[in-house]
Formats: structure tokens, sequence, C-alpha cells
């Protein structure tokens, strides 16, 4: 067994760029392992929904060329997280056919592990019936069989446990599907018999790449070393170092609860971790605690598509317009009403923003109006994309020309910054799943391609 | 009066989850954090009142001493991207906090 584990994170997203002196720098020591998570909700329910990713085919194709030629040099296992984004087939296929480009212009053999994380609807239909489904939060609706027959991708994110069968397989590069982001990280610390707490607890601090440093940032690499008592940290950039603030304030970042974090089948308790700075700008955490759970359960992410939407985004710089702007767009949605009768109002809905004014917060900006112009996006949304297109033209029309109480400016009311003024966006998603479901043996499938 | 934002390090909000926004303040002086801890001016009622939100909408709000750091997490009206939702990321919901008064 190893007194030590090394583990690389050159970044917290693949394919958000990292500068490559950090990382080489990090072969001065002996490392067991490259780890980049490559997913994330943060985006919104789109990725998932439209079956897209976050970065460029391009900017994933350079980071992971990077990755790979060093993981392959130094016979290293190569673990990449939630691929491609939201880490269903999709996403998951994308990664592998750029890691074939790689290797085929390299003419280099790999082992391929890919861990598939998608479900069937009606795995999920069962598990219902079944009444092993719950909702992460209060304020989730339960789910329905509706609900999951709309949503055509559904994803669970694994824990360590598919991902150490891939390892103690030796494969050179592993793409797992929906990944817990510490998952990837935690198991190339479990694979060499370090705690699975500290595992787990490096691989959140990792999984944001240099983010845990200061100053942070998701675009540089960090390491991490799992001792068989405590784990350290350290940034390679001379530009950033890690503080036992910066690393503690960092287990709290982007989790509902500050030190109980809950994972696949497992609760990781960190309330009474030490950070010490043990050397410069060496970070050592101690007494990180794994708690396996009673029944395993792993959460479900699935993305369904809701409407059709068009947009327009506006100034308006009139302050007779302005100082009575939210009465005005009242009217324009009574007439776009009466002249679109014929059509039922369940099937489109019309949203104001108002820049500058309280666009961002909505009814909980407590600050009052003081400025002198205000960005105006209005979004139709619909049922299909022909009839939000007919709508927001027709709100934009009526509008521009409005005849408010008052009005000197005849000519019109808004100011497009580009013409045509209407944008037409596509489909609009919501997640229709974000539940636990409980389990019974692992789900996740390893499929082992040999290139 | 002395605003929050003067004395935190740190004042930030979050998705934490598509469900959920998380506020983090955190400090980078022991004595200033244990002054607004002890002060109890950061309490669930506060943040209803600042934010507009029923209490049971506040699903956090715990104390790290570790880190110096105030954890805060409420529930999104909005689910992060579906129709009518203003902040995807959950990055700039923070700002109501800052004015807090010591």
């Amino acid at each position: 067994m190893q007194n030590s584990i090394k583990i690389l994170s050159p970044c917290g997203i693949l394919g958000y760029g990292f500068p490559k002196e950090p990382f080489l720098k990090a072969f001065q020591e002996k490392i067991h392992g490259i780890v980049v998570d490559a997913g994330s909700t943060d985006a919104g329910p789109h990725k998932l929904g439209a079956n897209v990713s976050i970065v460029s085919r391009r900017a994933l194709k350079k980071d992971l060329s990077i990755i790979l030629e060093k993981g392959l040099q130094h016979r290293i296992p190569v673990i990449i997280g939630s691929s491609g984004g939201a880490g269903a087939k999709t996403h998951v296929e994308l990664t592998l056919e750029v890691v074939r480009e790689i290797l085929a212009e390299r003419s280099t053999h790999a082992k391929i592990g890919i861990i598939w994380a998608d479900f069937k609807q009606q795995t999920i239909i069962n598990a219902l019936e079944e009444g092993r489904i719950t909702p992460l939060s209060a304020n989730i609706p339960q789910l329905t069989k509706e609900k999951i027959l709309d949503t055509k991708t559904i994803v669970a994110q694994m824990g360590h446990e598919p991902i150490l069968k891939a390892l103690k397989q030796k494969c050179d590069i592993i793409l797992c599907g929906r990944s817990y982001d510490p998952s990837p990280f935690a198991a190339l610390g479990i694979y060499h018999g370090m705690d699975p707490g500290l595992s787990y607890h490096l691989g959140k601090i990792l999984e944001c790449g240099a983010l845990c440093a200061e100053p942070g940032t998701t675009k540089d690499s960090i390491l991490g070393t799992l001792y068989h008592d405590s784990f350290t940290v350290k940034a390679l950039n001379p530009i950033r170092k890690c503080t036992p603030t910066s690393v503690a304030a960092h287990t709290f970042y982007e989790k509902e609860h500050p030190f109980i974090l809950h994972g696949p089948g497992f609760t990781l308790n960190l309330e009474e971790c030490e950070f010490n700075e043990v050397a410069e700008g060496i970070i050592e955490v101690r007494n990180s605690q794994y708690l396996p759970d009673k029944e395993m359960k792993i959460k479900l992410e699935g993305a369904r598509q809701v409407a059709f939407r068009t947009f327009v985004i506006a100034g308006v710089r009139d302050p007779l317009l302005i100082s009575q702007l939210e009465e005005v767009e009242k009217e324009v949605l009574v007439q776009v009403k009466s002249y679109f009768a014929e059509i039922s109002e369940a099937d489109y809905q019309v949203n104001f923003y108002h820049y500058g004014k309280d666009a961002v917060l909505g009814e909980q900006e407590p600050s009052s109006f003081n400025g002198h112009e205000i960005g105006v996006m209005f979004e139709v949304l619909a049922k299909d994309q022909e009839l939000a297109n007919s709508i927001c033209a027709n709100v934009r029309s009526t509008f521009l020309h409005y005849g408010y109480q008052g009005r000197k400016s005849s000519a019109g009311n808004l100011a497009f910054p580009f013409a045509p003024s209407d944008i037409e966006f596509g489909p609009v998603y919501e997640f229709s799943i974000y539940h636990l479901m409980q389990i019974n043996r692992d789900p996740f499938l390893l499929e082992i391609v040999e290139v | 009066m002395v605003k929050l934002v003067e004395k935190a390090k740190i004042l930030r909000s979050k998705n934490a989850g598509p469900f959920e926004i998380t506020l983090d303040v955190l400090f980078d002086d022991k004595s200033v954090y244990e002054e607004v801890k002890n002060s109890g001016i950061i309490s669930k009622e506060t943040i209803a009142e600042i934010y507009n939100l029923p209490i049971k909408d506040i699903h956090h709000l715990v104390y790290f001493d570790q880190a110096l750091g105030i954890k805060i997490t409420i529930a999104r009206k909005i689910s992060s991207g579906s129709p009518g939702d203003r902040d995807v990321y959950g990055a700039q919901q923070h700002a109501p906090l800052m004015n807090l008064e010591l």
C-alpha cells in the first residue's frame, strides 16, 4: 500500500482551459492520476434537455490533448467526471469521439472504461410505483408518471463504486457519465486504500480546480495528496496560494450546508475538520468523516421541454415612458390579447424584464429605481415556435408604437440594438426530475473499449 | 452604521442544485466573525425580511467556525433556467445581504 497518493486536477470544468506550465510542474513529483470534472447543472436544464455541452468541442479537444499526453506518458489513469457536461449518453459519446480522435492522431493505444449513467423512463416509473422516489428538498414537487414520460433524458449521479471497477480493470482512461462531482477523485484514493471520508472531502475541494486557492479560479491546476490520516492541498501556479481559510471556505462552496454533505449512499460530516498550514501554501486537512447511509440512494436528474421562446432586447430612454413602464406594458398586453382573441391565453405567456431596475432580483429587489434608462427584455413562451414568433412580433410592434398617456415621442418607444429585433431562441426546458431514488444494487454499467 | 459588505471578505450567492440558492458570508478575521455571530443579527427572521420570503423557505442558516463563515440556503421560487427564472447560476442574489446593517 502506498503512503501517499497524489491527484492532479487541471481545471474546474474540462474545456474551461488551464495554463500549461503549472500543470506540467506537477510532474516533478510522482502523480497517481489526473482527474477532471466536466459537469455541472449550474448552466440550467438546457444542456441535459437538448443534449448539448457547456464547452465547445474545440476547447474540449485542446484540454484533453494536454491531459491525455501526460496521463499516457506516465501510465497513470485519466478520469473524467460527468463527461460532456450533463453526463448523458450523447455527452459521453462526444467525449469518447474526441478521445478517439486524439489517440488516432498520435497513433496511440489505450484501454478506455466508459461508465453510463442513463436511466430508462420505465426504470424510474417502476421505482415511483414502489415508493422509492423522494424529492430532494421541500420545494420540489412530487414526481408523476406523466412528468417521467415527458422527460427524454434521465441520468443519475454515480458514487465511487463503478469507477473503482474500471480502475481495477486497469483502464488508462475512464469516461464517467453523470457523477457526484467528488466521486472520480474519491475513487482513485479509495482504489489505493485511502480513507473514503478524506478521499471524498479532497474530491470536493479538487473538483473546482484552483478555486480553493487565493486568488481562486476554475481555470488552473491544483494538487491534492492523500495520506492515511489526512490530506493536503497546494496550488501549482506561483501566483496563487492556499490558506487554511481559503480551503475551509471552499468546503462551503455551492452546497446547501457548510459541513454536512450528502453523496450517493453516504453522508460526509466535516464539522470536526481541522485545516492547518503545514508548510508554505500547503494546507493539511484532518477528521473528514464518512458515514454510510442505511439505504443506498442516488440523485436523479432529468429535463423536459416546456415551451418555445422568442425574445426582444430594447432600450427605453424617454423619462415619460420610464415613469409608467409597467402600466404601458399591461396595456400593450391587453391589445395583443385582443388582436389574437382566437388563441387560448393558456397557449402562451409574455414576461417583461427591466434591466437597470429590478431584472435580477424581481420582487425581491429592495432598492428603488433612480436611473435614466432601462434595458427592456421581453420574452414570449408558447407551445410552438411559430406561435412564439407571431405573438412576439405583435408585442414588439404594439409596444413600439403604443400611444401611452402623455406621450410626446410619437415616433417610437423602443431603441433596438439589432435588426432584426426578434430573436428566435428555440425550445425551453425545466428540471422535471431532481429526486432521490433508492436502489439495491449498482445500476451503473461499465463498458470497456480498447483502441 | 457599518454594513455587512464592509466587514465580510467574501459575500456571494450561488445555486446549491437547481432548486436552492446558497448565500455565503466569509470573514478573514476571527474577532469580526465572532462579533457578527454573537450579535445574532444574521437570523432566519432577518433573511426572511430582506428577501421577502416566508421563514419555511430558508432551508439552512448555519455558522461554520473553522471557515469563519455563515451559510444561508433559501428555496428558489423558480428552478434554475426554467421559464420565469432571472438568474440561472444564482450568482447575483447576494446584493440585498450586502446592505445589512450591523
